[in-house]
């Protein structure tokens, strides 16, 4: 029996997104199916990469947290089908609600790194609008009765009014003000055209409107000012501090990823945007499930062998602003670092539940194109249910001797 | 345009069902790398409606497109759009005029301001000041075809179907531009087969990737973003990166090549309809001839034209009885039958048995297996016949594999559904037996009697007599009610009707049985009381008789044979009689005599060729000409009172009318509308006809001999 076993690099290819829209009866995608949403990056993921022949896809691995309805009957397998995949191309479905994506960039990576998998599909998708969180959900009623969990755990916000608790620092004040600056970083990558590249177009037609093409994300408010967020109401508890306006909306999207072995990669002439060094996943209290990306990230470093200070990117998913506070706290990194969500975050862009891991890779794979002087940067997220997710990747246009754009000293752009 | 001018149109239809024009402006995206190269008024044709109900044009559909586009012309000379496109709701381009409206325009004007309307919306695209596309997502008929060819560019689905111009089957012309622009976009020769030959032949469409080959596309894209990729491609063709080539194109003025083209399709256009129609309907003509003229018409002079034919042909009783046959007939009427009882009394069939293994054995066993596929099971007196039979149906499985009609899976589970056995016990656990033995009514009893004996007491036995007497063969079955008449047409896998008897013990759980599985077996199915010959072939037969009495008293072949060309039947009385075989045609011929006396004339000529071992009568000779070989008239005796082609043309129009007159009195059928669902499904009489009763009306035999018409006027 042979056994051609040795550990493989993965790299990432290419990542790309629906335009994100607001969940709802007025929403873009009110009246589009979640897996037609993942066809459209499927296909233009092979149209961006036209030297990929189909056959060579060894998986597709789509997440989405509610898998029923059109977001059921295992997703990755049905929309390799309805996307004009080969019929030998396998396909799965995989949940880790928020961190989906993330997983199946990771399960499937592992995959190639095992040497099972030379090329994958990686993505996810949520339609909050068909399937509000939590739909169809039947909590066992042993998380109540023998206190396993707290069910107010179940409801993100309520665990994130929990985090402000834990952390009395991080407050409301601070809270608006990543938001708001959250908003405008998002709004200058779009006007610098850092955004649009990553998005496929998606045409929909609403009862009585026609065909339209979707081309923009819907969720983001430019020009949000702290006076905006100062008198939204905190639906989670009454003067609490978790708004709409400092948290991510509900949204729907899709999102798929191209991997490689680098070997695969270099065979078939597609590119290398960035290459996995390593990933991580930690559990928390359910109730403070914010707090999950700092163990996971410390785990993921510790296994790289990294510090943070080697991290010169950090994509967070901005599911709540006290979230994203209460991790760069814990790292001491001030609120407004540069290193932090260059483009701004959830906040601005949304969160589809599942299909954000892989909108954190790609953006992240534009700032490592366009900054070469970083060498490590970091997607990380937190997880309901108490989790945190962590993928540590290096930069392939690393250059050690550019420096950071606007940083004075070497030392001063470290100070962890 | 201008909607006032239509007004008197559409106040003709408050009730239409408008397919609206909804216009979205759609920032074009860069081209390589370039910005975005402006505005783009994407309108969708959508009727508001599911997938259940195409989308339709009528006038006031029409004027709401006409009023959108020139708002979009309006916009282009303000400079806000770079170009117009449309397409459709999912599934739809538009499926065409909406022709139950058409038919109710009770005056030439109307339907001639019908004509102009669309000419003045569609021109429009042709005239908005920035380029136009249709994005050809799903079915585009008729009028709906035309909005695309009117467009300067088009792009077409890989998933769409239907795309056809029909008119000439419905008894019109593709008069909205279709005769004029087509030839010139793919070549008259394609255009021939699409407006002619495919429309004569059974309505035959043209998926997307076909019209895309015949050049009827200038882009072909795939379902999952065809509007996505069709706006992009849009966009490349406006920013000039894109060319278009259309190599079956026509380039005005014409060379000498394409003019010999244009001669040589008209040509062949001419020789295909004669062939096909015997000329008797007036719209395959018509569309030939504004083809021939509009050869060197200017668009103007073709749409001129187009206008006259439309509003001419759309007042022909031929244009309105097609109508009748296609939509109000197989349609609806052929997917409802009248009479059939309630569906949820159906039993199911899991296993069915064949009585016989001869040819008509073998092809219902291949029938039901591939259909229902359930076992099925023939019998017959001894092992030689029975593999002989089961190897015919494995032999044309074989046949469909080869031709890629079926997969190698399906070609294997079809072979192992059918099986043959010399005992009928094999039927022990049957639901459904059909005898295809011997034409004879103690051969089939006895048959009846000997499966009864095996079979459960739910079995339903079935017959495929066609000249028998259904109830006669129920008597002294222990279960009369479980025989059922399942009279097939030949060939069976091609002819789409199925005569369903009734006699009077026939049980309706067994006739329900007998309805779902003709559905299933995807047969039209008309309920037919047990009447000597039922529907078709008593029908035939008396035409045939007439034909053949006028042959015997001494009228000549040609004159017979032909004198029935203005009904434009598929077939000659003659050819159709050596197609049915003679023997057969006398049998059916002396039991319809026995019923009904001398109205149905048995002849002696006839027997005299049976008794020869003649074919036929006619012989064709190496110059394609047919005659009667010397051999064959020595055979035969003929009286001296001829008749003319017409006096017999006459002849036979009353006698349709007569028998018709008489199945309805002796309530053979629901209604003329089920025997004109059976003539046009079991004879391939055309639909210009309207089956055969609206003819018979239109000409005057039906008040001439029953003193009334068979519809109201």
């Amino acid at each position: 029996m042979s056994q051609n076993r040795q550990i493989r690099d993965v790299v990432f290819v290419d990542g790309v997104r629906t335009p994100f829209g607001r969940a709802g009866d007025k929403g873009i995608y009110a009246s589009t199916r979640a897996d037609d949403l993942v066809v459209k990056c499927i296909r233009e993921l092979m149209r961006l990469n036209p030297r990929l022949p189909a056959g060579r896809i060894d998986e597709v691995a789509i997440a989405a947290t509610t898998q029923t309805g059109d977001q059921g009957l295992t997703i990755g397998r049905t929309a390799a089908l309805l996307a004009g995949l080969p019929a030998s191309v396998p396909g799965f479905a995989i949940d880790r609600m928020c961190a989906g994506a993330m997983t199946a960039v990771t399960t499937t990576a592992s995959g190639i790194g095992f040497g099972s998998y030379d090329v994958v599909l990686a993505g996810g998708v949520e339609h909050m609008g068909h399937h509000p969180m939590g739909a169809g959900a039947d909590p066992n009623p042993r998380f109540m009765s023998e206190r396993i969990v707290d069910p107010a755990a179940l409801n993100m916000g309520n665990t994130a009014e929990n985090l402000h608790d834990r952390f009395p620092a991080i407050t409301k004040d601070r809270t608006d003000a990543y938001a708001v600056a959250s908003q405008a970083k998002f709004a200058a990558a779009s006007a610098n055209g850092r955004i649009q590249p990553d998005l496929v177009p998606v045409a929909t037609m609403k009862p009585g409107q026609g065909w339209t093409v979707n081309t923009v994300d819907e969720p983001p408010r430019p020009g949000t000012t702290l006076k905006d967020l100062a008198g939204l109401s905190t639906p989670f508890r009454a003067h609490g501090r978790v708004t709409a306006g400092n948290a991510a909306g509900l949204n729907d999207g899709a999102t798929v990823a191209l991997l490689a072995s680098s070997d695969a990669a270099a065979e078939l002439g597609l590119p290398v945007k960035m290459r996995l060094v390593q990933f991580a996943y930690a559990g928390v209290d359910p109730e403070v499930m914010g707090i999950g990306p700092v163990p996971a990230t410390e785990k993921a470093l510790k296994l790289a062998g990294l510090g943070i200070e080697d991290i010169g990117l950090i994509e967070i998913n901005e599911a709540f602003a006290v979230q994203v506070l209460s991790f760069l706290d814990h790292f001491g990194i001030a609120d407004d670092d540069a290193r932090v969500n260059r483009y701004g975050g959830a906040i601005a862009v949304g969160h589809p539940l599942a299909s954000s891991g892989v909108r954190l890779m790609t953006q992240l794979a534009r700032q490592f194109e366009e900054d070469p002087s970083v060498r490590f940067g970091l997607t990380t997220m937190c997880i309901g249910l108490g989790m945190g997710a962590t993928v540590i990747w290096e930069n392939p246009h690393w250059t050690p001797t550019v420096s950071p754009p606007g940083s004075p000293t070497e030392d001063e752009g470290s100070a962890a | 345009m201008s909607a006032r001018d239509f007004q008197q149109l559409t106040d003709l239809f408050p009730d239409e069902v408008v397919t609206h024009s909804h216009v979205q402006d759609i920032a074009l995206p860069g081209v390589d790398g370039a910005p975005g190269a402006g505005t783009f008024a994407l309108i969708t044709l959508d009727n508001g409606l599911d997938h259940r109900r195409p989308s339709t044009l009528g006038p006031n559909t029409l004027v709401e497109l006409g009023t959108v586009l020139q708002a979009q012309r309006e916009r282009a000379a303000r400079g806000e759009i770079a170009g117009v496109g449309v397409t459709g709701k999912p599934f739809f381009l538009a499926a065409g005029a909406d022709l139950s409206a058409v038919k109710e325009l009770k005056d030439k004007e109307a339907g001639r301001a019908m004509a102009r309307l669309g000419h003045d919306v569609y021109s429009t695209l042709n005239d908005l000041g920035v380029p136009s596309f249709v994005f050809i997502n799903g079915m585009a008929l008729g009028g709906g075809l035309e909005i695309a060819l009117n467009a300067n560019y088009r792009t077409v689905s890989t998933g769409a179907g239907a795309l056809a111009l029909p008119e000439a089957f419905l008894g019109l012309v593709p008069g909205w531009g279709g005769v004029y622009l087509l030839p010139r976009l793919i070549g008259p020769a394609n255009a021939v087969k699409v407006m002619l030959e495919n429309a004569l032949s059974n309505n035959r469409t043209l998926s997307g990737p076909e019209a895309f080959k015949l050049g009827m596309a200038d882009a072909l894209f795939e379902p999952a973003d065809f509007v996505e990729q069709s706006l992009n491609w849009a966009a490349r063709v406006l920013a000039g990166a894109e060319s278009v080539s259309r190599p079956n194109a026509v380039d005005e003025p014409l060379s000498g090549e394409n003019s010999a083209a244009w001669d040589a399709a008209v040509d062949h256009a001419k020789a295909f309809v004669e062939a096909k129609t015997s000329n008797a309907a007036p719209a395959p003509a018509k569309v030939i001839d504004l083809l021939e003229k509009g050869r060197n018409f200017s668009k103007a002079e073709s749409f001129e034209a187009e206008e006259d034919a439309l509003a001419e042909l759309m007042m022909t009783p031929q244009f309105r009885d097609t109508v009748y046959a296609f939509l109000d007939l197989v349609q609806k009427r052929g997917k409802r039958p009248a009479g059939a009882p309630d569906a949820t009394l159906a039993r199911p069939v899991t296993k069915v048995g064949v009585v016989g293994a001869g040819l008509m054995a073998g092809q219902f066993a291949l029938l039901f297996a591939r259909q229902l596929k359930v076992p099925v099971v023939l019998t017959d007196i001894d092992a030689a016949r029975v593999d002989k039979g089961v190897g015919y149906v494995h032999g044309e499985v074989d046949k469909l594999l080869a031709k890629g009609r079926i997969s190698p899976d399906a070609a294997n589970r079809t072979k192992s559904l059918v099986t043959g056995s010399v005992t009928k016990d094999a039927f022990a656990d049957a639901d459904f037996v059909i005898e295809a033995v011997f034409e004879e009514l103690e051969v089939k009893k006895q048959v009846f009697a000997e499966v009864e004996a095996v079979v459960s007491p739910e079995c339903i036995l079935a017959t495929n007599t066609s000249s028998l007497s259904v109830t006669a063969m129920a008597e002294g079955l222990e279960h009369p009610e479980r025989l059922v008449g399942f009279h097939f047409f030949n060939p069976v896998a091609l002819m789409p009707l199925l005569e369903i008897v009734r006699a009077p013990k026939t049980g309706d759980a067994v006739l329900a049985t007998a309805f779902a599985t003709a559905r299933a077996l995807r047969k039209t199915a008309v309920l037919v009381k047990d009447a000597p010959a039922f529907v078709v072939n008593r029908v035939l037969l008396r035409l045939m008789g007439e034909v053949f009495r006028a042959f015997d008293e001494g009228t000549d072949a040609h004159t017979a044979d032909n004198a029935l060309r203005p009904l434009g039947l598929p077939m000659t009385p003659f050819t159709l009689l050596a197609m049915v075989g003679l023997p057969v045609a006398q049998h059916v011929t002396e039991s319809m005599h026995a019923a009904f006396g001398d109205r149905i004339a048995v002849s002696a000529n006839l027997q005299a060729l049976i008794d020869a071992g003649k074919k036929g009568l006619w012989e064709k000779a190496e110059d394609g000409s047919r005659h009667i070989p010397a051999d064959t008239l020595a055979l035969l005796s003929f009286g001296t009172t001829p008749s003319t082609g017409e006096e017999l043309l006459a002849k036979t129009q009353d006698a349709l009318a007569e028998e018709v007159g008489l199945m309805l009195a002796e309530g053979v059928v629901a209604g003329p509308e089920d025997i004109d669902l059976c003539m046009i499904l079991g004879a391939g009489w055309p639909m210009h006809l309207g089956g055969i009763t609206p003819y018979l009306d239109r000409v005057g035999a039906s008040e001439r001999v029953n003193g009334r018409r068979f519809h109201t006027a």
